[in-house]
């Protein structure tokens, strides 16, 4: 029973594997040439590459990562007889989308970035891929909640497990997240094809980021499964508290679709009282940050505690510095810090005017989607890989290398990226010398940036040997069984409130309705006009 | 639910931190006019180059002393490509695009907007010294996105 569950997660997580390491082949290529370390060849199109390092970085390794991580949560901690039809139809339909898209992106008719902006035109059947993709996702999250569902239906007034609820609200923030998405494909399919003659830009553009926002908060709610957990069995820690990690994952659950505004602060046709509300609504997202924070700290402490340390250095010298799978999400927390204070400038409405397009929003969402969130999954697998397959994990060393490596190669990119940023140097430009006329120091930081590019390529192909390494040493052996962090003994359940999870989900569907009824109406009465769209590459 | 004291400790501070920095981006709002750019007019995007004032975008002075700056952005360049604007005086930026979206960004000064087609955007800025300035595009519009940028002289 657990071989065959176990197969349809290894596809996931070795999938999600092979998007990493080609997606972080192309970033570190476009380091190289926007430090002009290199003179491009004629066949090498910056863009095109920086299309498909976004898709590949921010769509398919991080959704594959999360939809693999979700099932195995879900189904370790509700374990009984199932089949597995349902998680490998959503691969199925998920991988298909992506190939489709992908053939577009590499043939050159799809050279419009990750965020797709319309009125560029790509290819139709880029859209109908991207579309094809949120589908299989959807059957992912049917499969989650199909679990959650069965489990209360045969243990009446027993709490959901912790794990499978964290999956749950994860899928069901994703879910009403990726009906914007829905929508926006809705209005460009047609558009592509030829059948409809123009499309309202801010309409796609409201609608994006509408999914756009939340896509960064469900990387998030991933690498927060995983603290919660996983990782304090790796230093014999407990889960802090049950009902405050119920409702860290409910509040992102309910703050993470009604803030996507935020990214349009320097657009036209969305009047700047709407803008403040979101403003608002995303400083939110403060609360659940700040009990993640304390929960992890606490628990750290109470292990070191129960070992008779005390004080800050004996609590951090008690924690596992030699277990990857330790280091990997460790080390991400450290960089979710800065990752954090650059937030709060994005976020701040008048202050975004500084930073906005420039290259500071890469740096940022590099040490957050690349630091927690990456550096989480990575160390995770390494934990994964070996409960999947049985087999030792090959080249423990080499793994905590990795870890150690990405963490300097994030550290030295994402900062380089932050002060150009800050200078003036501009995101997603293949060149920014504008024949001489910009200022000096941007050069010297894209050469810095590029340097931590390579470090990076360094350490996913260390990741990848091990992970691959790991299935072709095939030293079988290792214990396959799963135990997920315990809250403290003697602490109580969480109240009946933070277990209504679908209830939380219908909360959640209408503060995202409440919070775009008034953009949405003023865009209707006040509608722009449409653009025909061009293809400009 | 039992919250431990130093945990409720420790919201406190976060939630009062929450209102401090919102009352901050209030302030700036209310009290200082601090607003990103919001235009709320509408243009047809087939129609510029036929449209007043952006069929012969650049420069105008008006009564009372304040400038308006009319900019269309089109693949791959700004129009003008050059501009001259007196340094100390107050320049209201229009900018509109007739093809895709592309952006508007004035490094070291917070002129930073999207222009959007279908939509006028506009934001004003008080230049405080002289110098040529460099506008770029700064949002990926195509093949040629790295050409695209224009120069702004400060007298």
């Amino acid at each position: 029973m657990i071989l065959r569950e176990n197969r349809v997660v290894i596809a996931h997580i070795y999938t999600a594997t092979a998007a990493i390491v080609v997606g972080a082949f192309f970033g570190a290529l476009q380091g190289l040439s926007r430090a002009t370390v290199f003179n491009a060849p004629a066949w090498f199109d910056y863009y095109r590459i920086l299309t498909m390092h976004g898709v590949l970085m921010a769509l398919v390794f991080t959704t594959f990562f999360i939809t693999g991580l979700a099932l195995f949560v879900t189904y370790r901690s509700i374990p009984r007889e199932r089949n597995t039809t349902l998680g490998w139809a959503g691969y199925w339909v998920m991988l298909a989308g992506v190939l489709m898209a992908a053939v577009e992106i590499l043939a050159g008719n799809a050279t419009v970035l990750y965020t797709f902006y319309a009125p560029l035109k790509a290819s139709p059947w880029f859209y109908v891929g991207a579309a094809i993709f949120i589908i299989g996702t959807w059957v992912i999250a049917a499969e989650i909640f199909g679990n959650i569902l069965w489990f209360r239906k045969n243990n009446p007034g027993m709490p959901v497990p912790l794990p499978a609820f964290t999956a749950g609200a994860t899928f069901l923030m994703w879910w009403i997240a990726t009906l914007g998405v829905v929508g926006e494909m809705y209005l460009l399919i047609p558009w592509a094809f030829g059948w409809t003659h123009g499309v309202n830009v801010m309409l796609t553009r409201m609608l994006f980021w509408y999914f756009g926002h939340p896509l960064v908060y469900f990387w998030i709610m991933g690498a927060y499964i995983c603290w919660y957990n996983i990782v304090p069995k790796f230093y014999n820690g407990n889960l802090f508290s049950d009902g405050l990690t119920r409702l860290t994952f409910i509040m992102l659950l309910l703050l993470s679709t009604p803030v996507g505004i935020h990214h349009e602060f320097m657009e036209p046709g969305i009047s700047a009282t709407w803008k403040m509300l979101h403003t608002i609504t995303t400083y939110g997202v403060a609360i659940p940050s700040f009990i993640t924070a304390f929960a992890i700290f606490a628990s750290f402490e109470l292990a070191a505690r129960r070992l008779g340390k005390r004080g800050f250095w004996q609590t951090v010298q008690s924690l596992p510095w030699k277990n990857p799978a330790f280091c990997g999400p460790a080390y991400g927390m450290l960089l979710f810090i800065l990752g954090g204070f650059g937030g709060l400038v994005n976020a701040s409405y008048s202050m975004d005017s500084l930073v906005h397009n420039t290259i500071w929003i890469v740096g940022h969402f590099h040490v957050t989607v690349g630091g927690p969130v990456a550096l989480t999954f990575l160390g995770i697998a390494y934990w994964m890989i070996p409960k999947l397959t049985g087999r030792a994990l090959w080249k423990p060393a080499w793994a905590l290398w990795q870890t150690r490596l990405w963490f300097i190669g994030m550290l030295l990119m994402s900062f380089s990226m932050h002060i150009a940023g800050l200078m003036g140097a501009p995101r997603r430009t293949a060149e920014i010398s504008y024949f001489g006329s910009a200022p000096n120091e941007w050069a010297a930081y894209n050469a810095t940036a590029a340097a931590g590019g390579l470090v990076l390529l360094t350490s996913i192909v260390i990741f990848a040997c091990v992970a691959v390494g790991t299935l072709l040493a095939n030293k079988k052996g290792e214990d396959m069984t799963v135990e997920f962090a315990q809250p403290l003994e003697g602490s109580e359940r969480a109240p009946a409130m933070l277990q209504a999870l679908f209830r939380w989900g219908l909360v959640a569907l209408v503060a995202a309705a409440l919070a775009y009824a008034g953009p949405l109406l003023e865009m209707l009465h006040n509608p722009g006009f449409p653009a025909p769209g061009m293809r400009t590459w | 639910m039992h919250v431990h004291k130093y945990e409720r400790w420790w919201m406190t501070f976060g939630i009062v931190m929450l209102l401090v920095f919102l009352a901050t981006i209030g302030f700036a709002a209310f009290a200082d006019n601090m607003n990103p750019p919001s235009g709320l007019q509408a243009i047809d995007p087939t129609k510029v180059a036929q449209i007043p004032p952006f069929d012969h975008p650049g420069l105008r002075r008006l009564p009372d002393g304040t400038y308006e700056a009319y900019y269309v952005a089109e693949v791959f360049a700004f129009n003008p490509q050059t501009l001259t604007v007196p340094v100390g005086k107050k320049i209201t930026f229009y900018v509109t695009s007739p093809d895709v979206v592309h952006g508007f960004f004035i490094p070291k000064t917070d002129i930073n907007m999207m222009a959007v087609p279908g939509w006028v955007n506009s934001d004003s800025h008080v230049f405080t010294s002289k110098g040529t300035y460099l506008l770029i595009c700064h949002e990926y519009c195509g093949i040629g996105h790295q050409n695209m940028f224009a120069k702004i002289v400060v007298r």
